[in-house]
Protein backbone atom coordinates (compact mmCIF):
# COMPACT_ATOMS: atom_id res chain seq x y z
CA UNK A 1 0.00 0.00 0.00
CA UNK A 2 0.90 3.65 -0.43
CA UNK A 3 1.41 6.29 1.99
CA UNK A 4 -1.64 7.91 0.79
CA UNK A 5 -3.99 4.93 0.88
CA UNK A 6 -3.77 5.51 4.62
CA UNK A 7 -5.39 8.78 4.67
CA UNK A 8 -8.97 7.73 5.78
CA UNK A 9 -7.16 5.16 8.33
CA UNK A 10 -4.83 7.70 9.92
CA UNK A 11 -7.93 10.32 10.14
CA UNK A 12 -9.84 7.68 12.61
CA UNK A 13 -7.04 6.87 14.10
CA UNK A 14 -6.54 10.83 14.96
CA UNK A 15 -9.81 10.75 16.90
CA UNK A 16 -9.50 7.21 18.37
CA UNK A 17 -5.98 8.64 19.85
CA UNK A 18 -7.94 10.57 21.87
CA UNK A 19 -9.19 8.06 24.07
CA UNK A 20 -5.92 7.01 24.85
CA UNK A 21 -4.29 7.15 28.19
CA UNK A 22 -2.45 10.20 29.35
CA UNK A 23 0.57 10.43 31.60
CA UNK A 24 -1.25 11.91 33.99
CA UNK A 25 -4.58 9.33 34.28
CA UNK A 26 -1.78 6.47 35.04
CA UNK A 27 -0.52 8.61 37.71
CA UNK A 28 -4.23 9.18 38.68
CA UNK A 29 -4.84 5.97 38.70
CA UNK A 30 -1.45 4.78 40.39
CA UNK A 31 -3.03 6.69 43.89
CA UNK A 32 -6.71 5.21 43.46
CA UNK A 33 -7.36 2.82 46.54
CA UNK A 34 -7.29 -0.80 44.70
CA UNK A 35 -7.89 -2.99 41.55
CA UNK A 36 -11.60 -1.91 41.72
CA UNK A 37 -11.28 1.44 41.58
CA UNK A 38 -8.91 0.98 38.75
CA UNK A 39 -11.14 -0.97 36.37
CA UNK A 40 -13.99 1.20 37.07
CA UNK A 41 -12.33 4.15 35.76
CA UNK A 42 -11.43 2.52 33.08
CA UNK A 43 -14.98 1.25 32.40
CA UNK A 44 -16.16 4.90 32.50
CA UNK A 45 -13.72 5.31 29.54
CA UNK A 46 -15.31 2.89 27.82
CA UNK A 47 -12.82 -0.15 28.72
CA UNK A 48 -14.07 -3.76 28.70
CA UNK A 49 -17.76 -4.28 27.00
CA UNK A 50 -19.86 -3.19 29.69
CA UNK A 51 -20.34 -7.08 31.17
CA UNK A 52 -20.54 -7.59 34.13
CA UNK A 53 -17.41 -9.43 34.25
CA UNK A 54 -15.54 -6.32 33.70
CA UNK A 55 -14.73 -6.56 37.56
CA UNK A 56 -11.86 -9.20 36.19
CA UNK A 57 -9.02 -7.38 35.21
CA UNK A 58 -7.45 -9.81 32.92
CA UNK A 59 -10.93 -9.96 30.76
CA UNK A 60 -11.27 -6.60 30.62
CA UNK A 61 -7.40 -6.62 28.88
CA UNK A 62 -8.40 -8.82 26.37
CA UNK A 63 -11.11 -7.79 25.52
CA UNK A 64 -9.14 -4.52 24.65
CA UNK A 65 -6.38 -6.13 22.89
CA UNK A 66 -9.46 -8.06 20.56
CA UNK A 67 -10.93 -4.24 19.86
CA UNK A 68 -7.44 -2.91 18.72
CA UNK A 69 -6.73 -6.28 16.79
CA UNK A 70 -10.59 -5.41 14.89
CA UNK A 71 -9.63 -2.03 14.42
CA UNK A 72 -6.86 -2.79 12.45
CA UNK A 73 -8.09 -5.50 10.37
CA UNK A 74 -10.63 -2.93 9.77
CA UNK A 75 -8.46 -0.36 8.75
CA UNK A 76 -7.09 -2.95 6.28
CA UNK A 77 -3.83 -1.91 6.88
CA UNK A 78 -1.04 -3.99 5.39
CA UNK A 79 -1.07 -7.04 6.67
CA UNK A 80 2.85 -7.46 6.82
CA UNK A 81 3.12 -5.00 9.55
CA UNK A 82 1.05 -6.90 12.02
CA UNK A 83 2.65 -10.25 10.80
CA UNK A 84 6.07 -8.38 12.24
CA UNK A 85 4.59 -7.11 15.10
CA UNK A 86 3.26 -10.35 15.95
CA UNK A 87 6.72 -12.43 15.62
CA UNK A 88 7.24 -12.24 19.49
CA UNK A 89 3.24 -13.76 20.40
CA UNK A 90 4.05 -16.73 18.15
CA UNK A 91 7.46 -17.20 19.50
CA UNK A 92 5.78 -16.90 22.93
CA UNK A 93 3.66 -20.20 21.80
CA UNK A 94 6.69 -21.86 20.19
CA UNK A 95 7.97 -21.67 23.60
CA UNK A 96 4.82 -22.56 25.62
CA UNK A 97 4.34 -25.71 23.29
CA UNK A 98 7.51 -27.21 23.82
CA UNK A 99 7.11 -26.58 26.90
CA UNK A 100 4.21 -28.41 27.74
CA UNK A 101 5.62 -31.43 25.40
CA UNK A 102 8.52 -31.97 26.84
CA UNK A 103 7.46 -31.24 30.72
CA UNK A 104 4.60 -30.78 33.07
CA UNK A 105 1.77 -29.30 31.21
CA UNK A 106 1.36 -25.47 31.84
CA UNK A 107 -2.07 -24.00 31.94
CA UNK A 108 -3.79 -22.93 29.34
CA UNK A 109 -3.83 -19.21 29.28
CA UNK A 110 0.26 -18.99 28.52
CA UNK A 111 -0.38 -19.51 25.33
CA UNK A 112 -1.68 -16.32 23.05
CA UNK A 113 -5.08 -16.75 21.60
CA UNK A 114 -4.05 -16.66 17.34
CA UNK A 115 -5.46 -17.91 14.58
CA UNK A 116 -3.56 -20.70 13.04
CA UNK A 117 -1.12 -20.97 15.63
CA UNK A 118 -2.90 -21.34 18.99
CA UNK A 119 -1.91 -24.42 21.66
CA UNK A 120 -3.83 -27.04 19.33
CA UNK A 121 -1.86 -26.05 16.51
CA UNK A 122 1.74 -25.59 18.03
CA UNK A 123 1.47 -28.35 19.60
CA UNK A 124 0.26 -30.44 16.82
CA UNK A 125 3.06 -29.05 14.44
CA UNK A 126 5.64 -30.27 17.28
CA UNK A 127 4.20 -33.38 18.19
CA UNK A 128 4.51 -34.21 14.39
CA UNK A 129 7.58 -32.35 13.91
CA UNK A 130 5.76 -30.87 10.83
CA UNK A 131 8.33 -27.97 10.98
CA UNK A 132 7.04 -26.83 7.64
CA UNK A 133 3.76 -26.03 8.80
CA UNK A 134 5.48 -23.04 10.88
CA UNK A 135 6.34 -19.83 8.98
CA UNK A 136 9.80 -19.93 7.22
CA UNK A 137 11.57 -17.97 9.95
CA UNK A 138 10.40 -20.16 12.88
CA UNK A 139 11.72 -23.39 11.29
CA UNK A 140 14.77 -23.53 12.16
CA UNK A 141 14.54 -22.23 15.77
CA UNK A 142 11.76 -24.35 16.65
CA UNK A 143 13.34 -27.43 15.47
CA UNK A 144 16.64 -26.84 17.67
CA UNK A 145 14.72 -25.78 20.56
CA UNK A 146 12.61 -28.56 20.16
CA UNK A 147 15.80 -30.90 19.99
CA UNK A 148 17.96 -28.99 22.88
CA UNK A 149 14.87 -29.32 25.05
CA UNK A 150 14.66 -33.04 24.32
CA UNK A 151 18.53 -33.79 24.22
CA UNK A 152 18.96 -31.99 27.73
CA UNK A 153 15.62 -31.16 29.36
CA UNK A 154 17.07 -27.88 29.86
CA UNK A 155 14.34 -24.89 29.86
CA UNK A 156 16.63 -21.61 30.12
CA UNK A 157 18.47 -23.47 26.81
CA UNK A 158 15.93 -23.87 24.83
CA UNK A 159 14.16 -20.45 25.62
CA UNK A 160 17.49 -18.97 24.62
CA UNK A 161 17.43 -20.70 21.16
CA UNK A 162 13.88 -19.02 21.01
CA UNK A 163 14.10 -15.74 22.16
CA UNK A 164 17.36 -14.90 20.03
CA UNK A 165 15.27 -16.57 16.74
CA UNK A 166 12.58 -14.11 17.21
CA UNK A 167 14.98 -11.18 17.60
CA UNK A 168 17.03 -12.47 14.60
CA UNK A 169 13.65 -12.39 12.85
CA UNK A 170 11.77 -9.20 14.39
CA UNK A 171 14.99 -7.54 13.07
CA UNK A 172 15.53 -9.07 9.72
CA UNK A 173 11.21 -8.28 8.89
CA UNK A 174 11.90 -4.55 10.42
CA UNK A 175 14.64 -3.88 7.91
CA UNK A 176 12.95 -5.96 4.71
CA UNK A 177 9.52 -4.01 5.08
CA UNK A 178 10.46 -1.25 3.57
CA UNK A 179 8.25 0.65 6.18
CA UNK A 180 10.44 2.98 8.28
CA UNK A 181 8.91 3.40 11.61
CA UNK A 182 8.69 -0.83 11.50
CA UNK A 183 11.86 -0.81 10.75
CA UNK A 184 13.28 1.68 13.89
CA UNK A 185 10.84 0.15 16.55
CA UNK A 186 12.63 -3.84 15.29
CA UNK A 187 15.87 -2.15 15.51
CA UNK A 188 14.89 -0.51 18.58
CA UNK A 189 13.51 -3.63 20.34
CA UNK A 190 16.30 -5.49 19.66
CA UNK A 191 18.82 -3.08 20.72
CA UNK A 192 16.69 -2.70 24.17
CA UNK A 193 16.73 -6.60 24.49
CA UNK A 194 20.32 -6.78 23.72
CA UNK A 195 20.74 -4.29 26.26
CA UNK A 196 18.55 -6.16 28.83
CA UNK A 197 20.24 -9.72 28.06
CA UNK A 198 23.47 -7.91 28.74
CA UNK A 199 21.92 -6.53 32.33
CA UNK A 200 20.75 -9.13 33.24
CA UNK A 201 23.56 -11.80 32.29
CA UNK A 202 25.94 -9.48 34.00
CA UNK A 203 24.04 -9.54 37.31
CA UNK A 204 23.60 -13.17 37.16
CA UNK A 205 27.00 -13.99 36.48
CA UNK A 206 26.61 -15.50 32.88
CA UNK A 207 29.83 -16.40 30.60
CA UNK A 208 30.90 -15.33 26.93
CA UNK A 209 29.81 -18.26 25.50
CA UNK A 210 26.08 -17.64 26.74
CA UNK A 211 26.31 -13.84 25.93
CA UNK A 212 27.50 -14.81 22.08
CA UNK A 213 24.60 -17.02 21.88
CA UNK A 214 21.74 -14.44 22.98
CA UNK A 215 22.59 -11.54 21.77
CA UNK A 216 21.11 -10.86 18.33
CA UNK A 217 23.73 -8.75 15.84
CA UNK A 218 21.78 -5.22 15.33
CA UNK A 219 22.98 -2.01 13.91
CA UNK A 220 22.83 0.31 16.66
CA UNK A 221 24.98 -1.94 19.18
CA UNK A 222 28.28 -4.27 18.34
CA UNK A 223 27.12 -7.33 19.95
CA UNK A 224 30.55 -8.40 20.38
CA UNK A 225 32.05 -5.17 22.77
CA UNK A 226 28.62 -5.88 25.07
CA UNK A 227 29.11 -9.29 25.55
CA UNK A 228 32.74 -8.21 26.64
CA UNK A 229 32.01 -5.50 28.34
CA UNK A 230 28.98 -7.44 30.48
CA UNK A 231 31.49 -10.30 31.38
CA UNK A 232 33.78 -7.49 33.03
CA UNK A 233 31.04 -6.41 35.25
CA UNK A 234 28.51 -3.67 35.84
CA UNK A 235 30.77 -0.95 35.46
CA UNK A 236 32.41 -1.73 31.91
CA UNK A 237 28.50 -2.21 30.52
CA UNK A 238 27.64 0.62 31.91
CA UNK A 239 30.77 2.48 30.33
CA UNK A 240 30.02 0.89 27.28
CA UNK A 241 26.25 2.19 27.06
CA UNK A 242 27.39 5.40 27.97
CA UNK A 243 29.56 5.81 24.93
CA UNK A 244 27.54 4.21 22.64
CA UNK A 245 24.18 6.70 22.51
CA UNK A 246 22.48 4.94 25.49
CA UNK A 247 23.91 6.69 28.29
CA UNK A 248 20.21 7.55 30.09
CA UNK A 249 19.97 3.39 29.89
CA UNK A 250 23.50 3.92 31.65
CA UNK A 251 22.15 6.10 34.32
CA UNK A 252 18.93 4.19 34.91
CA UNK A 253 20.83 1.10 35.02
CA UNK A 254 22.61 2.94 38.50
CA UNK A 255 19.41 3.67 39.36
CA UNK A 256 17.58 0.54 39.98
CA UNK A 257 16.22 -1.79 37.92
CA UNK A 258 13.02 -0.87 38.00
CA UNK A 259 14.13 2.35 36.31
CA UNK A 260 16.20 0.62 33.81
CA UNK A 261 12.90 -1.60 33.03
CA UNK A 262 11.28 1.82 32.91
CA UNK A 263 13.81 3.12 30.05
CA UNK A 264 13.45 0.20 28.12
CA UNK A 265 10.00 0.81 27.71
CA UNK A 266 9.86 4.50 27.64
CA UNK A 267 12.79 4.17 24.71
CA UNK A 268 10.15 2.54 22.59
CA UNK A 269 7.75 5.04 23.17
CA UNK A 270 10.09 7.36 22.43
CA UNK A 271 10.20 6.00 19.03
CA UNK A 272 6.85 5.98 18.10
CA UNK A 273 6.15 9.84 19.19
CA UNK A 274 6.92 11.38 16.36
CA UNK A 275 4.05 9.72 14.41
CA UNK A 276 1.22 12.37 16.23
CA UNK A 277 3.13 14.56 13.31
CA UNK A 278 2.42 11.98 10.55
CA UNK A 279 -0.86 12.39 8.69
CA UNK A 280 -0.01 10.25 5.43
CA UNK A 281 1.30 6.38 6.15
CA UNK A 282 1.44 3.66 7.91
CA UNK A 283 3.11 5.01 10.80
CA UNK A 284 0.36 6.64 12.92
CA UNK A 285 -1.51 2.96 12.86
CA UNK A 286 1.63 1.06 14.02
CA UNK A 287 2.49 3.65 16.79
CA UNK A 288 -1.40 3.48 17.75
CA UNK A 289 -1.12 -0.51 17.93
CA UNK A 290 2.37 -0.58 19.89
CA UNK A 291 0.49 2.59 22.12
CA UNK A 292 -2.59 0.09 22.74
CA UNK A 293 0.10 -2.28 23.63
CA UNK A 294 1.73 -0.34 26.18
CA UNK A 295 -1.19 1.07 28.01
CA UNK A 296 -2.53 -2.37 28.28
CA UNK A 297 0.76 -3.11 29.75
CA UNK A 298 0.69 -0.43 32.26
CA UNK A 299 -2.57 -1.16 33.27
CA UNK A 300 -1.66 -4.54 33.84
CA UNK A 301 1.57 -3.72 36.23
CA UNK A 302 -0.69 -1.14 37.64
CA UNK A 303 -3.22 -4.00 38.89
CA UNK A 304 -0.43 -6.51 39.63
CA UNK A 305 0.91 -3.79 42.04
CA UNK A 306 -2.24 -2.86 43.54
CA UNK A 307 -2.89 -6.43 43.95
CA UNK A 308 0.23 -6.81 45.66
CA UNK A 309 0.23 -4.27 48.22
CA UNK A 310 2.75 -1.74 46.63
CA UNK A 311 2.84 1.44 47.97
CA UNK A 312 1.69 4.39 45.38
CA UNK A 313 5.19 5.86 45.84
CA UNK A 314 6.61 2.25 44.43
CA UNK A 315 4.19 2.31 41.61
CA UNK A 316 4.79 5.44 40.66
CA UNK A 317 8.64 4.69 39.70
CA UNK A 318 7.29 1.67 37.69
CA UNK A 319 5.20 4.35 35.78
CA UNK A 320 6.36 4.22 32.00
CA UNK A 321 5.52 6.96 29.48
CA UNK A 322 2.64 6.87 27.64
CA UNK A 323 1.62 7.90 24.10
CA UNK A 324 -1.64 9.61 24.42
CA UNK B 1 -10.33 27.68 -38.05
CA UNK B 2 -6.73 29.58 -37.54
CA UNK B 3 -3.68 29.09 -35.08
CA UNK B 4 -4.60 32.05 -33.55
CA UNK B 5 -7.67 30.60 -32.22
CA UNK B 6 -6.45 26.73 -31.47
CA UNK B 7 -4.04 28.65 -29.13
CA UNK B 8 -6.73 30.48 -27.64
CA UNK B 9 -8.83 27.47 -27.13
CA UNK B 10 -6.16 25.79 -25.76
CA UNK B 11 -5.40 28.62 -23.11
CA UNK B 12 -9.04 28.15 -22.10
CA UNK B 13 -8.55 23.98 -21.83
CA UNK B 14 -5.36 24.49 -19.82
CA UNK B 15 -7.07 26.97 -17.91
CA UNK B 16 -10.17 24.30 -16.87
CA UNK B 17 -8.38 21.01 -17.08
CA UNK B 18 -5.19 21.42 -14.74
CA UNK B 19 -6.68 23.53 -11.73
CA UNK B 20 -9.33 20.88 -12.23
CA UNK B 21 -7.26 17.60 -11.97
CA UNK B 22 -5.82 19.51 -8.77
CA UNK B 23 -8.80 20.12 -7.53
CA UNK B 24 -10.12 17.14 -7.81
CA UNK B 25 -7.28 15.51 -6.34
CA UNK B 26 -7.26 17.67 -3.13
CA UNK B 27 -11.00 17.12 -2.33
CA UNK B 28 -10.68 13.72 -2.47
CA UNK B 29 -8.00 13.19 -0.59
CA UNK B 30 -9.43 15.60 1.61
CA UNK B 31 -12.75 13.57 1.85
CA UNK B 32 -10.71 10.51 2.56
CA UNK B 33 -9.90 11.62 5.68
CA UNK B 34 -13.19 14.08 6.49
CA UNK B 35 -14.89 10.69 6.11
CA UNK B 36 -12.25 8.71 8.64
CA UNK B 37 -12.67 11.72 11.39
CA UNK B 38 -17.29 11.36 10.69
CA UNK B 39 -16.80 7.79 10.95
CA UNK B 40 -14.99 8.33 14.68
CA UNK B 41 -16.95 11.40 15.41
CA UNK B 42 -19.95 12.85 13.48
CA UNK B 43 -20.21 16.22 14.78
CA UNK B 44 -17.63 17.09 13.35
CA UNK B 45 -19.13 16.98 9.90
CA UNK B 46 -19.59 20.55 9.37
CA UNK B 47 -16.05 21.58 10.01
CA UNK B 48 -14.42 18.48 8.27
CA UNK B 49 -16.53 19.69 5.09
CA UNK B 50 -15.17 22.76 5.13
CA UNK B 51 -11.84 22.01 5.35
CA UNK B 52 -12.41 19.29 2.38
CA UNK B 53 -13.93 22.11 0.51
CA UNK B 54 -11.28 24.66 0.41
CA UNK B 55 -8.77 22.62 -2.48
CA UNK B 56 -12.00 22.39 -4.37
CA UNK B 57 -11.87 26.49 -5.36
CA UNK B 58 -9.11 26.42 -7.73
CA UNK B 59 -10.77 24.16 -9.98
CA UNK B 60 -13.75 26.69 -10.01
CA UNK B 61 -11.27 29.65 -10.44
CA UNK B 62 -9.82 28.32 -13.87
CA UNK B 63 -13.66 27.72 -14.88
CA UNK B 64 -13.80 31.75 -13.99
CA UNK B 65 -10.50 32.35 -16.46
CA UNK B 66 -11.81 29.84 -19.24
CA UNK B 67 -15.21 31.39 -19.37
CA UNK B 68 -13.95 34.87 -19.75
CA UNK B 69 -11.41 33.68 -22.45
CA UNK B 70 -14.27 31.83 -24.50
CA UNK B 71 -16.45 35.28 -24.01
CA UNK B 72 -13.57 37.12 -25.31
CA UNK B 73 -12.84 34.95 -28.60
CA UNK B 74 -15.71 34.62 -30.19
CA UNK B 75 -17.03 31.35 -28.89
CA UNK B 76 -19.54 32.47 -26.11
CA UNK B 77 -19.01 36.15 -27.28
CA UNK B 78 -16.34 39.11 -28.60
CA UNK B 79 -14.43 38.99 -31.88
CA UNK B 80 -12.80 35.67 -33.33
CA UNK B 81 -9.10 35.54 -32.92
CA UNK B 82 -7.69 36.97 -36.11
CA UNK B 83 -3.87 35.81 -36.23
CA UNK B 84 -1.27 33.02 -34.30
CA UNK B 85 0.04 36.29 -31.77
CA UNK B 86 -3.32 37.08 -29.86
CA UNK B 87 -3.90 33.71 -29.65
CA UNK B 88 -0.68 32.85 -28.10
CA UNK B 89 -1.63 35.89 -25.87
CA UNK B 90 -4.46 34.14 -24.90
CA UNK B 91 -2.76 30.93 -23.93
CA UNK B 92 -0.07 32.74 -21.73
CA UNK B 93 -2.53 34.75 -20.03
CA UNK B 94 -4.46 31.46 -18.74
CA UNK B 95 -1.07 29.71 -18.05
CA UNK B 96 -0.69 31.27 -14.52
CA UNK B 97 -3.88 30.07 -13.23
CA UNK B 98 -3.67 26.71 -15.30
CA UNK B 99 -0.41 25.89 -13.81
CA UNK B 100 -0.58 27.93 -9.90
CA UNK B 101 -4.00 26.08 -9.76
CA UNK B 102 -3.15 22.73 -10.28
CA UNK B 103 -0.29 22.78 -7.92
CA UNK B 104 -1.74 24.88 -5.12
CA UNK B 105 -5.00 22.61 -5.11
CA UNK B 106 -2.49 19.67 -4.36
CA UNK B 107 -0.69 20.88 -1.56
CA UNK B 108 -3.90 22.46 -0.14
CA UNK B 109 -5.20 19.16 -0.32
CA UNK B 110 -2.29 17.82 1.73
CA UNK B 111 -2.64 20.70 4.02
CA UNK B 112 -6.29 20.44 4.39
CA UNK B 113 -5.40 16.43 5.58
CA UNK B 114 -3.27 17.76 8.23
CA UNK B 115 -6.00 20.48 9.55
CA UNK B 116 -8.53 17.43 9.38
CA UNK B 117 -6.27 15.24 11.53
CA UNK B 118 -5.86 18.51 13.81
CA UNK B 119 -9.67 18.96 14.09
CA UNK B 120 -10.10 14.76 15.01
CA UNK B 121 -8.14 15.55 17.82
CA UNK B 122 -8.62 19.25 18.85
CA UNK B 123 -12.16 20.05 17.30
CA UNK B 124 -12.06 23.38 19.95
CA UNK B 125 -8.91 24.94 17.16
CA UNK B 126 -10.86 25.02 13.75
CA UNK B 127 -10.26 28.44 13.69
CA UNK B 128 -6.73 27.78 13.66
CA UNK B 129 -6.98 24.29 11.55
CA UNK B 130 -9.00 26.52 8.78
CA UNK B 131 -5.74 29.30 8.16
CA UNK B 132 -3.25 26.70 7.20
CA UNK B 133 -5.13 25.61 3.96
CA UNK B 134 -6.08 28.92 3.09
CA UNK B 135 -2.61 30.16 3.59
CA UNK B 136 -2.44 28.40 0.15
CA UNK B 137 -4.77 29.89 -1.34
CA UNK B 138 -3.50 32.88 -1.36
CA UNK B 139 -0.77 32.44 -4.47
CA UNK B 140 -4.00 30.57 -6.32
CA UNK B 141 -5.83 33.90 -6.07
CA UNK B 142 -2.43 35.99 -7.10
CA UNK B 143 -2.53 33.74 -10.44
CA UNK B 144 -6.32 34.26 -10.58
CA UNK B 145 -6.29 37.98 -10.76
CA UNK B 146 -2.91 37.72 -13.16
CA UNK B 147 -5.05 35.28 -15.77
CA UNK B 148 -8.37 37.89 -15.28
CA UNK B 149 -6.36 41.10 -15.73
CA UNK B 150 -4.39 39.42 -18.52
CA UNK B 151 -7.23 37.54 -20.43
CA UNK B 152 -9.45 40.99 -20.15
CA UNK B 153 -6.07 43.23 -21.42
CA UNK B 154 -5.47 41.55 -24.52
Amino acid sequence: MRDLDYIYAVARIRVKEKSLLSDDDIRRMAGMEDCREILNALSDRGWGDGSLEDDDGNRMLEVEEKKTADLMKELKADPEIFRVLSFPRLYHNLKAGIRELCTAEPPDHLYYDIEGFGKEDVCRILREKDYTALPEHMRKTAQRAQEAMLRTQDGQKCDLIIDRGCLDACEKAGRESGIPLLEEYEESCVAVTDIKIAVRAQKTGKDLKFLKEALAPCRTLNTDILAAAAVSGEISLRDYLTGHGFAEAAEALKDSPSAFERWCDNRIIDAILPQKRNSVSAGPLIAYYLARENEIRMIRILLTAKANGFSEENIRKRIRKMYG
Amino acid sequence: MNMGMVFALMGAALATALPGIGSAWGVGIAGQAAAGVVSEDPEQFAKVLLLQLLPGTQGIYGLLVAFITLSNIGILGGNPVADTATGMLYLFACLPIALVGLISAYHQGRTSVASIGLIAKKPDQFGKAMLFPAMVETYAILALLISILSVSGI
